[in-house]
């Protein structure tokens, strides 16, 4: 049994709005996976909540006319890897969420909470701030658009305000077309765990010209809050592939980030983890881009 | 039956969920009971207030330290000693206002709802005097003022020491001597049922049903916690979700039992949780091994020096018995003429060590197998030829305790086939010189296990068969199945000394201490040994009834001729009686109507040492930090197996566990409080189904002469080997000899990189 | 919160229920107390075990971090809905004869976790079956006997398939 003080279930986004207004003290739950151990350990302990897992709305995926691929906030982890859009588009960001807790965990767990909930581990939101995606905000004003970067404000802590609902991750047409990601997961076990560090690339590779035309790297768990590594990346873009590449990723990446020292890992530690792991997944990414490439040419 | 494969008793049970466990049991309307745990890691409760929960609605009682019995009582698993000097340390208290370590016991709600009584353990007001934390051994047998506990004045436990010829003098022969620190982290059992137990009273009695592998332990032990008579006290184990140990300690249950009493016999439980289980139960003692050896030229051992601290924690619980068993180990299985052995149990401010598989013997064969490989390395001897070299072959017995003895002893044939299996020849060469980021290596190590515990301890066993009216049996025990298959092995046992089939052959797998003979319980992978002698005596008991019996309804043949087997009484090789139509005259004959029944209790004065060995191989990244175990395999020498498949599961079990103890398992604790840190499912590195490599078990078969049925320990030794398999492959893969476990990634980084790897 | 109840209509193992519960339960509260469904086991109460796994609409989830008011019209099955008069399902025959429980508590989460992995009818790796296996911890049987098992019954299926 779990220490709630109030249950409200929203059926539609502009109730839970609503709801969440009325009682500002009442906190979201989504796939509960993460509010309801809260509850027991005793940190949100006699809380009020409004679920908002019934609001069909904020589900499943879809690629729009122009190209913009909006996945509902509701949206289950293992439902958004066997999307046939993100399969086709973003397999990145499905591998990603495949590799959330075990198979029970990703049948509940919802993108959206993994966003709001403040976690520095979350294994959706490197891929998502690598996508420059946009969050979709309902609340009593008609909404807002915040992009993933401006969202996260510090440790745990994220730009939603009281009475509102992430409603949709989007992910822009220029931001996917002609881009190819990989995410490592860096933790202790191969399932049931969180991230020690995580990486994710996305690069849109030349692999005529051998030149890598944009990158983007994103870390979880190198710093208070999901970190895109930009002087890493300006520092790469247009350079040529190779070893003298990779060298410079690693390198840079371990200037870049702010790992710290905790009983679960040194920032030693993390920094040499954290240059090899950008190392591994830019190199998948250029494989990635030769085997489609490549694929073309023949 | 004995050496079949046949299925588990209890398979269709468990596979349907039909199974009862203790909390599938818990009467309705259950009163919870939760306990309050201190918040500081050393100290005394200045004062405590408890008035405010009190007045919640739904709470029935608060008792806190003020509240218990003043006297102390013991808790390990052992059998009693009825010699004051052989007795457990009683240094426990069912609740107490001397914190002795992070989360100890100060005070008990009982409430109508989990969540009543924790609102309100929130609402008692603590206050503490705080006292300087050690977690130290090493530093804590300094002495502490105040002491943890006040008669240990240096906070060592106890120590003890023993002198084989003459080690100064071996190690001045020798041509090199080595030294070595090893250390062992504190880890978890992660039973997967938590502890649980349900308290009431009836005829003023207590009944306590519980998650245990000691029912009949747990009985007296309650008995000396609460200071009354101990046939007051009725335990009853149901079906349990795995002990390792942790379970063959006395945990919650005296409390659960005084709790009772304090709401007039209401039915209250203890549904202890997973975080309180790695901080409140028992733990695997870490212990430190400072060892050195000198060898000759050719690579003989000439002398050994052990010395070892193994941390307690706040209470003793299985104390010393643990470290000594270590200690015990450090002089067999090697030849060595010259050896040294001293070890210290030590109080500290953490959670408490006690049993777990294995005893004291993974933490001191990860000293000692990394050590020889260290010793081999330090001498470039291949490590396989320098462990044959020293091993004694045959027969030994042990120094000092007798008849502790290796009347059996297969390591040799153990060894060539772990070596076989993973190519040991080819592949000590092939990775000899490795640069790149990616190195294998292959790894092994052995070690010698007891089965039970004569003649450090007690061993004693009950059983009872009575013979039903349809010529089946009945078999009760008080030995308990946890898991590991003993229900089927007894039945197996039965089956095999009245020559019947299982279908004939009924166990009672519910321990209730009114009911089932006495037994010390599930330990020490004595069951099969010990239990297993009084049953297959039980049996031939039984088994002469019938005989016996048959004579007095077969008069006209000669009795030398008859003979019981299958379900018949054959009487010169013909069918003269059907088992079936004897049981039925046995129970309603109107001349001579007797159940046949048999019972015996009997102390076991026999003990044999079990052997077996670890090989592995293992992919090292370097630049990740990570070990990736290819191969690995177990071979056992554990006498004749009963269940060649139930054996083989055994194996597997014990690896996982000894892997993890290896690569990935440790509970961290707070510097400064001794608080754990990674005290949950998720932190805790228990490794699952991804993270395990396909696993092999192999034996060596050979009959024991001690054995009941030719066979000897086997529960707890497959965990033992894994971990310096793994640590030595990891030697050879990367040149680097690790001194601590777990291998994890954190450990190796900061090696390579002091190494110049990275 | 005062005891208030809240009607949870849903299917479990096939049959129709109407419960009151108190929507702080979770649906392992439910499905344990109320149903007396108890291979539904207890083991960690946060998601970190999957000894409570059972199968909501198909899928498997840990019933203890999921709230009893969340099945309201939900199929929800546990273990014993499988086992039809005494019959077991092949998976539930399979760990048996491969040797794939011990202690027994983690076994029901086990098979529900296998029952809808073979469900989908797919052929996997052992990789792959052990990493959709990956949710359920068990400590006794190292779950060398528990992939084998899954193996064995997928590849028997994948057999039939192809009589077929």
């Amino acid at each position: 049994m779990y220490d709630i003080e109030k249950y409200y279930n929203a059926k539609t986004v502009s109730e839970a709005v609503t709801l969440l207004k009325e009682h500002p003290d009442a906190r979201i739950i989504s796939g509960g996976s993460d509010v309801l151990i809260k509850i027991r350990e005793g940190r949100m302990a006699g809380t009020s909540l409004v679920a908002i897992r019934d609001i069909p709305e904020i589900k499943g995926i879809e690629k729009k006319e122009n190209g913009d691929i909006y996945i509902g906030a509701g949206t289950v982890f293992s439902h958004i890897t066997a999307d046939p859009v993100i399969q086709k588009y973003i397999p990145v960001l499905g591998e990603a969420v495949d590799q959330v807790g075990g198979p029970q965990i990703r049948n509940i767990g919802t993108i959206g909470g993994n966003i709001c909930n403040g976690a520095v581990s979350a294994d959706s939101v490197p891929t998502v701030f690598s996508y420059n995606s946009l969050l979709h905000i309902a609340n009593e004003e008609g909404g807002r658009i915040v992009p993933v970067r401006e969202f996260y404000l510090g440790p745990g802590r994220v730009d939603l305000h009281p009475g509102e609902v992430l409603t949709h991750v989007v992910i822009p047409h220029a931001e996917y077309e002609g881009y190819h990601g990989h995410y490592i997961k860096y933790s202790m076990r191969n399932a049931m765990d969180i991230a020690t560090l995580s990486c994710s690339v996305v690069s849109k590779v030349n692999i005529g010209e051998q030149v890598l035309e944009d990158v983007r790297i994103t870390f979880g768990v190198a710093a208070p809050v999901p970190y895109r590594c930009t002087e890493t990346e300006e520092l790469l873009k247009g350079q040529k592939l190779g070893e003298e590449l990779y060298r410079k990723l690693e390198n840079s990446i371990r200037s870049e980030i702010h790992p710290r020292d905790s009983w679960r890992a040194s920032k030693a530690f993390r920094l040499q983890i954290g240059g090899e792991i950008a190392r591994r997944a830019l190199i998948r990414t250029v494989e990635l881009a030769e085997e489609e490439q490549g694929g073309e040419h023949a | 039956m004995i050496g079949k494969s046949v299925p588990r008793v209890d398979a269709y049970e468990k596979v349907t969920g039909r199974a009862k466990f203790t909390d599938d049991l818990m009467p309705p309307r259950c009163l919870v009971a939760k306990v309050l745990h201190a918040t500081i890691g050393n100290g005394i409760v200045t004062s405590i207030d408890t008035s405010e929960a009190e007045k919640m609605e739904g709470v029935v009682k608060v008792v806190t330290f003020h509240d218990v019995p003043d006297h102390c009582y013991p808790t390990p698993g052992h059998p009693w000693s009825v010699e004051p000097a052989h007795q457990d340390v009683a240094d426990r208290n069912l609740l107490t206002g001397r914190v002795r370590y992070y989360g100890d016991d100060i005070a008990a709600v009982i409430a109508e709802d989990e969540i009543i009584a924790s609102r309100a353990l929130k609402k008692i007001k603590v206050e503490y005097e705080e006292y300087p934390v050690e977690i130290h051994p090493r530093k804590s047998m300094y002495g502490s003022r105040p002491p943890i506990h006040f008669d240990k004045k240096d906070n060592v436990l106890a120590r003890s020491n023993y002198f084989i010829g003459d080690v100064d003098k071996g190690m001045e022969e020798a041509e090199t001597v080595v030294k070595g620190t090893y250390k062992t982290p504190i880890v978890q059992h992660c039973h997967i049922e938590a502890p649980i137990s349900y308290a009431y009273m009836e005829k003023g009695r207590i009944v306590v049903v519980t998650s245990t592998q000691i029912p009949h332990i747990v009985r007296r032990v309650i008995g000396q916690a609460l200071g009354i008579p101990w046939g007051r006290v009725r335990v009853i184990k149901p079906y349990i979700g795995g002990g390792f140990g942790n379970k063959q300690d006395v945990l919650y249950e005296p409390l659960n039992a005084f709790l009772t009493t304090q709401v007039g016999g209401r039915p209250v439980k203890m549904d202890i949780s997973r975080e309180e289980t790695f901080c409140n139960t028992r733990t695997r003692h870490s212990i430190e091994f400072d060892l050195a050896a000198g060898v000759d030229k050719e690579g003989r051992l000439l002398a050994k020096d052990m010395h070892s601290y193994s941390n307690q924690g706040a209470y003793a619980s299985h104390g010393h018995a643990i470290a000594a068993n270590g200690l015990t180990s450090w002089r067999l299985q090697y030849a060595c003429p010259n050896i040294r052995g001293e070890a210290y149990t030590i109080y500290t401010n953490t959670p408490v060590g006690g049993a777990m598989r294995g005893y004291g013997i993974p933490q001191v064969c990860f000293a000692i197998e990394s050590f020889m490989d260290d010793v081999a390395h330090a001498i470039h001897m291949d490590p396989l030829e320098f462990r044959r070299k020293n091993l004694i072959q045959g027969y030994y017995a042990d120094a000092y305790l007798k008849p502790i003895a290796a009347n059996t002893n297969g390591i040799f044939e153990c060894l060539k086939k772990g070596a076989d299996y993973i190519h040991w020849d080819e592949k000590r060469k092939e990775y000899a010189q490795q640069t790149g980021d990616v190195r294998r290596g292959v790894g092994m190590a052995l070690f010698s296990y007891k089965t039970g515990v004569w003649p450090i301890s007690l061993e004693i066993a009950g059983a009872r068969l009575s013979l039903n009216q349809d010529g089946s049996v009945q078999l009760t025990l008080g030995a308990t199945e946890i898991g590991q298959g003993a229900d089927t092995v007894f039945s197996q046992m039965v089956a095999e000394t009245l020559q019947t089939d299982m279908e004939h052959v009924h166990i009672q797998t519910v321990q209730d201490t009114d009911v089932a003979p006495f037994d010390t319980g599930a330990y020490a992978s004595r069951q099969s040994f010990v239990t297993g002698t009084a049953v297959r005596h039980c049996a031939e008991i039984l088994r002469d009834k019938i005989l016996a019996y048959a004579k007095t309804l077969l008069p006209e043949i000669d009795t030398t001729e008859l003979e019981l087997r299958d379900n018949w009484i054959w009487a010169g090789g013909e069918q003269a009686i059907s088992l079936a139509a004897l049981a039925e005259e046995s129970y309603y004959s109107l001349t001579n109507s007797s159940v046949l029944t048999a019972e015996v209790s009997e102390q076991v004065k026999k003990n044999t040492i079990a052997t077996g060995c670890c090989f592995a191989e293992v992919e090292v990244d370097i630049k990740l930090g990570k070990i990736k175990i290819l191969h690995i395999i177990n071979v056992h020498d554990s006498g004749k197996l009963l269940n060649p498949q139930l054996a083989e599961m055994q194996v597997h079990g014990g690896m996982s566990m000894g892997m993890g103890y290896g690569i990935s398992e440790q509970l961290i604790l707070d510097e400064k409080t001794g608080r754990p840190l990674n005290g949950n499912l998720l932190d805790y590195k228990l490794m699952t189904m991804l993270d395990t490599p396909d696993i092999k078990a192999d034996f060596v078969e050979m009959e024991d002469p001690m054995g009941p049925y030719g066979n000897k320990a086997l529960g707890e030794p497959p965990a033992i080997p894994c971990a310096p398999a793994i640590r030595n492959a990891v030697l050879h893969a990367t040149g680097i000899s690790f001194h601590e476990i777990p291998l994890t990634p954190q450990r190796l980084i900061d090696e390579f990189q002091k190494e110049g790897l990275l | 919160m005062k005891k208030e109840k809240v009607l949870v209509q849903c299917i479990v193992n096939g049959e129709e229920v109407a419960e009151y519960v108190d929507p702080r339960e979770s649906l392992l509260d439910m499905l344990r107390n109320h149903l007396g469904l108890t291979s539904v086991k207890k083991g960690c109460e946060v998601g970190e075990c999957g000894a409570c796994t059972v199968i909501v609409n198909g899928e498997t989830i840990d019933s203890c971090i999921y709230l009893a008011v969340w099945a309201e019209g939900k199929h929800i099955r546990t273990l014993e809905g499988l086992e039809k008069n005494g019959e077991l399902t092949r998976i539930q025959e399979a760990f048996i004869e491969e040797g794939a429980i011990q202690c027994g508590f983690c076994t029901p989460g086990f098979v529900m976790s296998a029952t809808v992995l073979l469900e989908q009818g797919k052929e996997l790796t052992r990789e792959e079956i052990k990493k959709k296996m990956s949710g359920n911890l068990c400590r006794c049987t190292g779950y060398q006997n528990i992939v084998n098992a899954v193996e064995k019954v997928m590849h028997e299926n994948a057999g039939k398939a192809e009589e077929k």
